[in-house]
């Protein structure tokens, strides 16, 4: 277990967790303010991969298909909501599950029939396909250390919109008080779009930016769904920092697990159930952490002080 | 509602329209030459099961489990692994996938019933996720691809041999009519009270001095276990187990033919199961891209026809 392995493995737990983040984010905005249950979040994640990579196919820029993307997921994400999810806000939690999972269905379908089977694969720009010396003869490729960054800033942005502009002031009084902040003169349906649109865009750059390191497929956002899912009560929902700290954590502890326990597992295990043991726990690591985390702290992490949820 | 209200509500005739037809199926089907329906409504059956045990827990009890559909894994899952290592007795397998799906039941339960709302559907959905990768990640018993079951469940009684396509599905029929007789039982019983008057207002039954959640941890092992049954058919029906059987949209499915049948109604979770999956089963002869249409109308039920069938035949809405 050397550290150069270890160095690359936990950047690569960070990178992980910034995907998550950005599609926890939105996931988190849109349950703590709408009190909506989202499954069709993970449909904005491939459609922002497919609708955006198609954008760099055809102009021959990646640059420009994410540039591009984000408009185009701010429009997809608010028609969603205008058309549908809008009439769900008044209803219970099983209606909301139901009719996203009905929307996934739709859309895995939609982008069978218009991009085929196959999925689309979308190669790295020439200038991003390299790898960087950090240091300590530890080589690591740029565009993961991009992805990073790209998170970092989103997060930063976040942080800014949310906690220092007026649509963020917007936002947090629509999340700890929706009634009264519409009384005082606050476009709740408009503000809801917006927020549902920022949402969509967050989770189709992160479908986006994974693409050249993944290819876009059909039902792509689903696992990161569900992770995003454990993220966010890990986090205690509606929380963004919660969502960040958790999604770095989920992130680190799944792709270190799945490289390091088995060598973990040797320690004390002999080496045929280490190898056979290994990989199952690997994979089943970071819902036993969510469990645990639950069992002594039901509202995870870090529960928002007043949402309305 | 009273036994003779009840038999002229037209949700309860449809339901026994639908009873009567898997109880005819073997016969009826062929004789109007569509024996391939026989199977189907096997099938079907299995999955009425399975919802009738959600229906039980979500339905009633409010517990709504986005991670249901890992107890028809466990139950077939122990079918496979056991057959792939030469135990084809029934009564094993039977014993192994109850108390197998009782113990992941009540520790699933254990943590989940801790918390509340979309909690417990995210929590649900995590859990039953994690059993999904630990079917996906046991090469041995075939990962992704699944395991062929050679021979079905062997009881060893000489005229009861599932191997035989007829008593398979009268099994199914029989266990069918169990499960839907179990919950009435329960749904009337002081157990079913608790557990719908903690759907209704938990802190009031709590301030009776009712330790409600030990309450609807028995109701949710309960429920696993009857799932995990229904699993036990479904791998013998089909001769096969795939971490597939227990994947998310499968629980998704699960949760829609409850709520498609009507929620907290006896019947509804057969009713639900049997259009479903015969709803699907037509669109997907007619085109390949079915979802394409089936996704929007799920969304339409959702939106427009509240409690289900049991609501849109019954003037009266069933939820409550």
């Amino acid at each position: 277990m050397d550290y150069v392995l270890l160095t690359e493995q936990f950047l690569n737990g960070f990178q992980l967790g910034i995907i998550l983040f950005l599609m926890a984010a939105g996931l988190t905005l849109v349950f703590g303010i709408m009190d909506l249950v989202n499954l069709a979040h993970g449909s904005m994640f491939m459609i922002g991969a497919f609708v955006g990579g198609t954008i760099a196919l055809l102009t021959d820029s990646f640059i420009l298909g994410v540039i591009l993307m984000i408009p185009a997921m701010l429009v997809i994400g608010m028609a969603v909501e205008m058309t549908t999810l809008r009439t769900l806000y008044p209803r219970d939690h099983l209606d909301q599950v139901l009719a996203t999972f009905g929307l996934i269905l739709f859309f895995n379908e939609a982008v069978r029939l218009i991009w085929g089977p196959e999925g689309l694969v979308v190669p790295l720009p020439a200038f991003l396909d390299g790898t960087v010396e950090l240091g300590l003869g530890i080589t690591y490729p740029v565009y993961r250390i991009v992805i990073i960054a790209i998170g970092l800033a989103v997060a930063l942005g976040l942080y800014i919109l949310v906690g220092k502009t007026r649509i963020g002031m917007l936002i947090r009084a629509g999340a700890s008080n929706r009634t009264m902040a519409g009384a005082l003169g606050v476009n709740i349906p408009k503000l809801f779009s917006i927020v549902f649109g920022i949402g969509a865009v967050l989770a189709g750059l992160a479908g986006l930016i994974i693409t050249p390191i993944t290819q876009a497929q059909i039902g792509m956002g689903e696992d990161v769904l569900i992770l995003a899912f454990v993220v966010i009560v890990i986090g205690g929902i509606g929380s963004i920092r919660g969502a960040f700290i958790a999604s770095i954590v989920t992130g680190v502890i799944d792709t270190m697990g799945r490289s390091f326990l088995d060598q973990l597992l040797l320690l004390f295990l002999p080496a045929n159930a280490a190898e056979s043991a290994g990989p199952a726990l690997s994979s089943m690591l970071i819902y036993i952490l969510m469990a645990a985390i639950l069992f002594f702290r039901p509202q995870g992490l870090f529960p928002p002080k007043g949402a309305g949820a | 509602m009273n036994m003779r209200a009840e038999l002229r509500n037209p949700a309860t005739i449809f339901a026994l329209l639908v009873m009567a037809l898997f109880a005819t199926g073997p016969f009826l089907m062929p004789a109007l030459d569509e024996p391939f329906y026989v199977i189907v409504f096997a099938r079907i059956m299995v999955w009425g099961i399975a919802a009738i045990s959600l229906n039980l827990i979500m339905g009633y009890g409010g517990m709504i489990s986005f991670g249901h559909a890992v107890y028809l894994g466990i139950g077939g899952y122990t079918v496979g692994i056991l057959a792939f290592h030469g135990v084809t007795d029934g009564w094993t397998q039977l014993a192994v996938a109850v108390f197998g799906s009782a113990f992941i039941a009540f520790v699933f339960g254990a943590i989940s019933l801790r918390t509340r709302g979309v909690y417990f559907i995210m929590i649900t959905l995590a859990l039953a996720q994690m059993i999904f990768f630990l079917s996906v990640s046991a090469e041995r018993y075939g990962s992704d691809d699944g395991l062929n079951i050679l021979s079905r469940s062997d009881f060893g009684v000489g005229f009861f041999d599932l191997e035989d396509q007829m008593t398979m599905y009268y099994t199914i029929f029989a266990v069918l009519l169990l499960a839907l007789l179990v919950s009435w039982r329960i749904v009337g019983s002081r157990f079913g009270n608790v557990i719908r008057a903690a759907k209704s207002n938990e802190t009031r039954v709590q301030a009776v001095g009712v330790a409600t959640y030990r309450y609807r941890l028995t109701a949710f092992v309960i429920a696993g276990v009857m799932c995990g049954i229904a699993g036990l058919l479904q791998a013998n029906l089909e001769r096969f187990v795939s971490p597939d059987m227990m994947s998310w949209p499968r629980s998704g499915e699960l949760i829609f033919m409850v709520v498609l049948g009507g929620m907290s109604t006896i019947f509804g979770p057969v009713t639900g199961a049997f259009v479903y999956l015969m709803v699907s089963d037509f669109l997907a002869e007619w085109t390949i891209h079915w979802h394409i249409v089936f996704g929007p109308l799920l969304v339409l039920v959702v939106l427009f026809a509240r409690g289900g069938i049991a609501g849109l035949l019954d003037r009266k809405p069933a939820r409550e």
